[in-house]
Parts: structure tokens; sequence; C-alpha cells
């Protein structure tokens, strides 16, 4: 008896958590999943059954034709996946660098250069987007996408060095004695010891710095919005509020949008979880 | 921890290591800011010259009504703002967290990454699927709440003076709440089981052993993600500009710092922009944020250090 009790108390407990973690889950994925369905149907049928899921009868494709046709949607594509790789790699690769000197070395100035860094995580760089449009203009990078990638390298490095520096501080002491013993120079013991050691962790630091990059509109449409070097979210909604009317061009720049995100997060979602709850960004 | 060779000659390795991921931080990101406080105190005549006024762009901006009624006005939307994601994001985070980590929950992966997903998606796009979604021209929302027997509660939320920023806010609230959740779902991992379980030995119930075990503990991340939301909201701009523009209407009903700053310094319409004063709004910006870290690296941070493990 005594301990039948908790037992069917706890089932109803858990009848209620999934209760309620399921209808947020609804709540979360409505609004995407509508706009999706509704992509791949004629103007009619989304009007007349929004709720409906495409049918033969209903079924079109003419929003992506019109899409592709009117807008340079793989231009846009190519260009944030361009600025989001080359940002990526020199913050990854920066980022690693700086944790290295930081961490390692004693010298004159570190802990101000570790306050300095630390402190671009909670400042954001827009405050200062007067004069980095008046420097990226003297430099004649203004609608390039190196002014774009310029700027995200400096956003992405704080968070880079601070959690590549948790990872460099568990590397044993013992691997890098051994290699300065054998007289291995300090870069090389960086590039051939460390760096493949903190791999894990760089995978982390890409995907937190993927994700703001690549839905930035800010940047895009103060550095670099005229022909040919949107990005896609600049792209789409340019294109959007060019065809508003046209409810299949929306739903279906919508789709277009969503969906590489989406197959990103499916293939990286582990990773994306795990450095969040790993304490990695305590 | 330098090495011996190190101290004997100038350390080129550390130079190596530091230089370039410092050179483009201080030139693209320090320098820019501190540039951008300095622009604050001039004034750009129609030639483009700059003349140093001291702080009568701030005086402008806080007491000239031309421009004091559009900044105070964002200031306080931008506090509505903020307000409605800590009474309604953090503590749905919180819920949420709680029963993502009640013990050998079925299906934790999949809740935990489903509810996750809008975080991940651009602003702007979370912008205009809402914006569909609510359009009274589609029906959708308005055809649910009638299901559901609630169709005469039905507005044109978006478009109303009265109701436009609060729907926005929710809209942000909808995209983000799963960072709370991760985050003081982690936190909640890491409380070493002993002493749940020695709550739960000395009789105390469920909500007891959260309140008086499980919400002190947490306290710091929690503390972490109100200074993190407040950092953001008060840096936002994308969803009022994807869904209002930069009017920020109707008649500025949204305008937050944000697109405040867009207009003051891009111009709009009627009004030229301004770099100086532009670099005012963001001065003031700055501001806000650096008193928002301070309070909570001050206050926050030293009185739940007692609770920390």
């Amino acid at each position: 008896m005594n301990f039948a009790l908790p037992m069917k108390h706890n089932r109803g407990k858990a009848l209620v958590t999934h209760a309620v973690l399921m209808t947020y889950t609804l709540i979360a994925l409505f609004p995407i999943f509508v706009v999706i369905i509704n992509s791949f149907k004629t103007r009619k049928a989304i009007f007349n059954d929004p709720l409906a899921l495409p049918t033969p009868e209903t079924f079109s494709l003419v929003g992506f034709e019109e899409v592709l046709l009117r807008s340079e949607f793989g231009l846009f594509f190519s260009n944030s996946l361009i600025v989001s790789v080359v940002s990526i790699f020199f913050v990854l690769l920066f980022g690693a660098m700086i944790a290295w000197a930081l961490t390692e070395y004693s010298f004159k100035g570190n802990m101000l250069i570790g306050i300095l860094v630390a402190m671009g995580i909670m400042i954001p760089i827009r405050l200062g987007t007067v004069s980095i449009l008046d420097l990226m203009s003297s430099l004649h990078l203004v609608n390039t996408l190196w002014a774009l990638i310029l700027v995200y390298i400096a956003q992405g490095l704080p968070l880079a060095v601070y959690i590549l520096s948790e990872f460099i501080k568990q590397v044993p002491k013992e691997l890098k004695e051994a290699a300065r013993c054998d007289g291995v120079g300090e870069i090389k013991i960086f590039f051939t010891i460390i760096v493949p050691l903190i791999r894990p962790a760089m995978a982390t630091v890409a995907v937190f710095t993927m994700i703001p990059i690549w839905n930035d509109l800010w940047f895009p449409l103060i550095l670099a919005p005229s022909d040919g070097n949107q990005t896609i979210t600049l792209g789409v909604q340019q294109f959007i509020g060019q065809y508003v009317t046209d409810w299949n061009s929306v739903l279906a720049s919508l789709t277009l949008a969503i969906v590489p995100v989406l197959i990103l997060y499916i293939i990286f979602s582990r990773q994306l979880i795990r450095g969040l709850t790993s304490g990695a960004v305590k | 921890m330098t090495t011996i060779r190190a101290k004997k000659a100038f350390p080129w390795h550390i130079v190596f290591f530091l230089g370039p991921g410092l050179l483009i931080y201080l030139t693209v990101s320090v320098y820019p800011l501190l540039d951008t406080l300095r622009l604050s105190l001039y004034n750009e005549e129609m030639n483009g010259d700059l003349t140093f006024t001291g702080l009568s762009n701030f005086s402008k901006l806080l007491f000239d009504v031309v421009w004091s009624d559009p900044f105070w006005n964002a200031t306080w939307n931008n506090l509505k703002f903020f307000v409605v994601h800590m009474l309604v994001q953090n503590p749905i985070g919180l819920l949420l967290a709680v029963l993502l980590s009640s013990p050998k929950l079925r299906m934790r992966n999949s809740y935990r990454t489903l509810i996750f997903l809008p975080t991940m998606l651009s602003v702007v796009i979370v912008g205009f699927v809402w914006q569909l979604l609510l359009s009274p021209l589609w029906g959708i929302t308005e055809n649910l709440m009638w299901d559901i027997g609630l169709g005469n509660y039905f507005d044109a939320w978006l478009g109303k003076e009265s109701s436009a920023l609060f729907t926005l806010s929710l809209i942000s609230v909808w995209q983000f709440v799963g960072l709370p959740m991760m985050l003081i779902y982690a936190a909640l991992l890491g409380i070493p089981d002993e002493l749940i379980d020695a709550s739960v030995v000395d009789g105390s119930s469920a909500w007891q052993t959260f309140y008086h075990i499980k919400l002190p503990l947490i306290m710091p991340t929690i503390g972490m993600v109100s200074i993190l939301t407040f950092v953001a909201n008060f840096n936002a701009f994308e969803l009022i500009y994807t869904v209002k523009g930069a009017l920020a209407g109707p008649n500025f009903a949204t305008d937050i710092m944000g697109t405040l700053f867009y207009r003051t310094f891009f111009g709009f319409q009627l009004q030229q922009g301004s770099l100086t004063m532009g670099a005012a709004v963001a001065t003031l910006m700055f501001l806000v944020i650096l008193v928002g870290v301070a309070l909570y690296l001050f206050l926050f941070q030293r009185r739940v250090q007692r609770f920390a493990l």
C-alpha cells in the first residue's frame, strides 16, 4: 500500500509533465509547420483551408518558381555561406590563438587584454555601428562581403576566447612540458598538440558563432545592402517587402530560408545542445 | 609558466598568437565603440565638418521635446519589451526546464530539440511568419480562436497602438524561450543527487525540494539569464524593423532603442540622418546596458554567491 501510492502519484505526474511539454512543443512547431505546408499549395488552397496538407489537387510550386525567377536566392545563399564559413574559420583560429596566449603565458598586460576581450561578450558590437560604417568606408569595404566578415570576426572572438580558454586550461601540463623538453617550438606545440585536443570545443564554438551571423539583419542592412552582396536574411527581407501581396512567393521564400537552417539544426543539434548544457557557456 | 627562453628573448610567439585576433578586435570592435562615444560630443555641420559641442546632443535627446519625446517613448517601450520577457519568457523557460529535468522522462531529447528550434531561426523569418499567422486576411489565428469559442476576442493585434508592442514582445518570447530553458535545465542537471535525496528523505514535498534546494542553487543561472535577456532586449531591432518597418508604427507604438538608433543615424522620410545624434543615441544605449551589467555584477552576483556550490 505504502509503496503503491507514490507510484500512482508518479504516473499522474508524468502524464501532466508530458501534456505540458507536448503542448509547448506544438506551440513551438505549429507556425513553422503552417508556413511550410502552405508554401506547396495553390493560392486558392492557401486561403480556403490553411491547415490542410497539400493534396495532388492543391499541390503547386508556383511560389518557388516565382522566387527563384525574380530574386537571386542562390546568390544570397552563397553570400551567407561565404560570410559564415570565412568568419567562423578566423574566429576559431584567432580565438584559439588568443585563448592559448592568455592562459599559457604570463606577461605584462595579460589581465588587461583578458578583461578587454571579456567585455566584448556583454557589450554588443552594434553600438559602434556609426564608426564601423565610417571605418569601412575609409577602407573602401562598404558593400563588400569583407566588411561583414571583419565585423563578424570581431563579434565572435570574445565568446570563442572564453569557451576555448576553459578547454585549454584542462590540457594536461605534462603534454606541453614533454614537447618543450624535446625542443619543440611554442607555435608548433599550439598547432600540433593543443588544436587537435580542443577540436570538440571548436565545433561548439562554430555552431554558436554561426547562428548570429546567419541570422543577422543589422550589419548586412548597413554595410552591404546593395545588389549582389545581400545575405540570405537581408535578401528575404527585401524580397518579401517587395512582393508582400504575393502569398505564394512570400511563403515559398520563407520556406527556402527556413529549410537549410532546419537541416543544419538536425545535423548539429546534439553538438549545440551539448555545448549549451555542458556548462561550457556559463 | 613562461619558458626560460621567453624571458631572455623578446616573446615573439606571444605577439604571433595575440596579434592578428587582437588587431581585428581592436580596430573593428573596441575602436568604433570608443569613437562612437567621442562622436556623441560633436555636432555635424552642413558641410560635414565636426565641431565639438560637449554634452549638447545629450541635453537635446533628454530635454528638447523634438528629440526627447521619441527618446523617452522608445526607452519606455523598450522597458515594457524587457518586462514582458522577464515575466513571460523566463518563467516559462524555468517551468519547461524543471519538467525536462524530471527523472526518467521519456522523449526528453525530442522535446528539448523541438522546443529550441525557433531560437535557431532568423528573427526576420519569425517576424514574417507571425505576421502571416496573425493576419486578419489569412485568418488562421482568427479561425482557431473561433474553434475554441474565443473568436470574439480576435483583433488585428499587430496593427493596434494598444496591443502591437505587447504582441511583438510575445512573438519574441515565443522565439527565444528555448534559451532560458536550456541554460536552467543545464543548471538543474548540475545539482548533485545527494542534495535532492537528502531533502526527500527528510520528508520535503516536490515543491519544497524545488523551492528550498533547487531554486537557490540555480539562482546564479537565473541571474545570468536575466542579464542576457536585458542586453539582448535593449539591443533588439530586427523584429520591429521586419514587422513594422523603421517607423515602428502604428504611431511609434513599437519604437524601441534599436529602431530609434537606426532612424536617428540613417534618417527616415522627413528627418535627415545624423552621424553625431546617432552616436549620442548609441552612447545612451551603451550606458543603459552598462548600468544593467553593473547592477547584475555588483548586486546579484554578490547576493547569490553564498548559495553557490
